[in-house]
């Protein structure tokens, strides 16, 4: 049921490395530069999209990915063009990942069956909806199992041991370790911790773990690489968008470039750990 | 066959999951639920250890001034021409407001729980200064979120704040209002999750504290029915509170629910005016979704983006409401009703004047459609409304308003 998912962490297994899973959102800065940006990123690096579904009220995330879901919002972003960005990717690219991530609401008001088939259809993976934890598993997670999506959740410092299992439950494709208590691009992870982290989870479960959340360089990159089978990174990618933009917040010549600029150091970064076979 | 079935009380929510029908739950990410669960059982501990009654009945009665006095609006009923109107004076409690009663028993738990941080939102400033108050009370550290547009519009309880010895934080992101304070304030619990607590000021918000909320500020109600047995020998006829989330209407109503013959009427923030669609009147204007950790009735677009809830009154500027009203409306037991920013201030003004009271906007909306419904009901027709809280932090506001009306 995931298997682009499982054939890319497999791929990466046997290059000996760690994936690199890059997070941009659907229509920041506008919908048509973000599907560019989309479309590079394989070539720069990048092993799984994760496609950020933007929401009003971000209540997981720091200032830099909240202020790209506001940019999104602001270009005339909306769930249905997101889909239509991920259909339009899967016309040049059938084997690079996309996991929808944001909020249930929008899913919620689109109808979660529709939601579900028309993500399936489009070539989406799996989703990651930061609001379900496992005792809402009914509203999203288990139609989404069944409709053939993965449903990657979310492990943090405070999932103890006794709770793991009931988190890894229904997850499926891969295990998503938020290395520090906090929102997105907050503070930079005790590797060390996370590394702990990432082999107790493993204790649990066969899945793959990727690693995010504070996760900035290509240096932090490599440090994770260490450790997980995945790093994700988000919030600097999302600032490089930032940074590219004109005075009035429109894409210029060089938005598209500086995300794969900063792509292709961290696929460096990921890539120059070499794993255990 | 039909949707709602009609259930043997309508006190006996919520389930196990914190559900009220459809509505309720813990929409939360990974890293709160743990503390949620916490937060749920150390709930259950205290509410079944008969010394938690007994220390919060002690500072209800000796710090917050409990019981308020229930007092029959004499020369309102006299204006008015009609249904016998009592003022459920919730604004005389220390800090003005209902929300002690609530800010209360959420800092003693905390407290039973080994918390040392206390974080809240606030959008009028009462939520806020009732936290700020207990936190100096027994010595937390108390950090509030407020949106930047409240900050300005409700400087004087930002003054009282600062005073009690609480960090008051500008929230800059989206509408900078209420909703926003509350994101920022679930931003801060997901990173300081050992130490703080996140004292929520209304009955929103994921399972348990809708029903928690709504536990503590019972009181109100409860002290109501004691307190016009005294007066009249009997029930009510009905029951009016303004709602934003609904805490201080909750804490009036529940008491009442299984009794029939009770009428109940919450009233919401119409701002502008519903057509207009800049309000704050989530049942009367919204539908059901997601937000803030609960299932519930909010205002937004078709892509499920949240809309900015518009009202003069800060304190009922939110795009949502507590999942519990949500239930009742559908269920049909409480019967929601808006009134405009104009209405308000016009009750406002109409209640300084004739009962030497001067009421915070929030209550003003209710006392909007008392002024409507009371002439119409017979003179033994008994109406309780619930004063929530008082005007002071409203003055420079309205003193402006009326200032630009008059030039």
């Amino acid at each position: 049921m995931t298997q682009r998912l499982s054939a890319r962490f497999d791929q990466c297994r046997t290059e000996r490395r760690a994936a690199l899973v890059t997070f941009v959102t659907a229509g920041d800065p506008d919908h048509t530069t973000s599907l560019s940006i989309v479309k590079a990123l394989p070539d720069a690096g990048a092993d799984i999209i994760e496609l950020g579904m933007p929401f009003t009220d971000p209540m997981a995330d720091g200032p830099a990915i909240q202020a790209s879901g506001l940019r999104a919002l602001k270009s005339g972003e909306t769930l249905v063009k997101t889909l239509a960005l991920v259909r339009e990717f899967r016309q040049q690219d059938r084997t690079t990942p996309i996991i929808l991530m944001g909020y249930y609401n929008p899913i919620y008001i689109h109808g979660v069956e529709r939601f579900l088939e028309e993500a399936k259809t489009s070539g989406v993976d799996g989703l990651i909806v930061v609001d379900l934890p496992p005792e809402e598993d009914e509203e999203l997670c288990q139609p989404a199992l069944k409709a053939g999506l993965a449903f990657v959740r979310l492990a943090t410092p405070t999932t103890d041991d006794k709770r793991l299992p009931k988190v890894l439950g229904n997850t499926s494709g891969f295990v998503y370790y938020v290395s520090i208590t906090g929102i997105t691009g907050a503070a930079t992870p005790d590797f060390g911790a996370v590394a702990a982290a990432v082999s107790r989870i493993k204790r649990h479960t066969p899945l793959p773990v990727a690693v995010g959340f504070g996760v900035k360089t290509p240096e932090h990159a490599a440090a994770i690489a260490e450790a997980a089978d995945a790093v994700v990174i988000g919030s600097s990618l999302v600032e490089a968008v930032r940074t590219s933009l004109d005075a009035q917040g429109h894409a210029t010549p060089g938005t598209v470039g500086a995300v794969v600029n900063l792509v292709r150091a961290l696929a460096q970064g990921v890539a120059s750990v070499r794993k255990a076979a | 066959m039909s949707v709602v079935t009609k259930p043997n009380s309508f006190r006996s929510g919520p389930d196990e999951r914190g559900r009220f029908g459809l509505f309720g739950g813990r929409f939360v990410a990974e890293t709160l639920m743990p503390l949620v669960l916490d937060l749920e059982r150390a709930y259950a501990d205290a509410k079944a250890d008969p010394s938690f009654r007994a220390e919060m009945d002690s500072f209800l009665k000796h710090y917050v001034g409990r019981p308020s006095p229930l007092y029959f609006a004499e020369r309102l009923t006299a204006h008015c021409g009609g249904a016998k109107i009592y003022l459920k004076r919730e604004e005389l409690n220390h800090t003005g407001s209902h929300k002690v009663n609530n800010v209360l028993g959420q800092i003693l738990l905390a407290r039973r729980m080994g918390k040392t941080r206390i974080i809240a939102e606030t959008g009028a400033g009462q939520h806020g200064v009732a936290t700020a108050t207990l936190c100096a009370r027994f010595g937390l550290k108390c950090v509030v979120y407020m949106g930047a547009v409240d900050v300005e519009r409700q400087k004087p309880n930002v003054t009282r704040m600062h005073m009690l010895g609480a960090e008051v934080v500008p929230v800059q992101s989206g509408s900078r209002t209420l909703k926003d304070a509350l994101n920022e304030a679930l931003r801060d619990w997901v990173t300081n999750v050992t130490d703080t607590f996140y004292c929520i000021g209304t009955v929103a918000g994921p399972h348990p504290y809708p029903m928690m909320v709504r536990d503590f500020q019972c009181v109100i109600g409860e002290e109501v029915r004691e307190q016009l047995w005294e007066a009249e020998g009997r029930l009510p006829d009905s029951l009016i509170a303004c709602i934003g989330g609904g805490s201080n209407a909750m804490g009036l109503f529940h008491p009442f629910l299984d009794e029939p013959e009770v009428a109940i009427y919450g009233i919401e923030a119409a701002g502008h005016g519903i057509s207009t669609g800049l309000h704050a009147a989530s049942l009367t204007g919204g539908r059901p979704g997601v937000l803030h950790g609960n299932r519930t009735y909010l205002l937004m677009n078709g892509d499920g983006q949240i809309d900015e809830a518009h009202s003069i009154s800060a304190g009922l500027d939110y795009p949502g409401i507590g999942p519990e009203h949500a239930w009742l409306h559908e269920a049909g037991r409480v019967t929601y009703l808006s009134a405009t920013d104009e209405e308000a201030l016009d009750a406002f003004q109409l209640l300084s004047r004739l009962e030497g009271i001067i009421p915070a906007l929030e209550p003003a909306h209710a006392l909007a459609r008392v002024i409507e419904m009371a002439p119409e009901l017979p003179r033994e027709h008994l109406m309780i409304v619930n004063l929530s809280g008082r005007g002071d932090k409203d003055v420079p506001q309205v003193a402006e308003i009326l200032e630009k009306r008059r030039s």
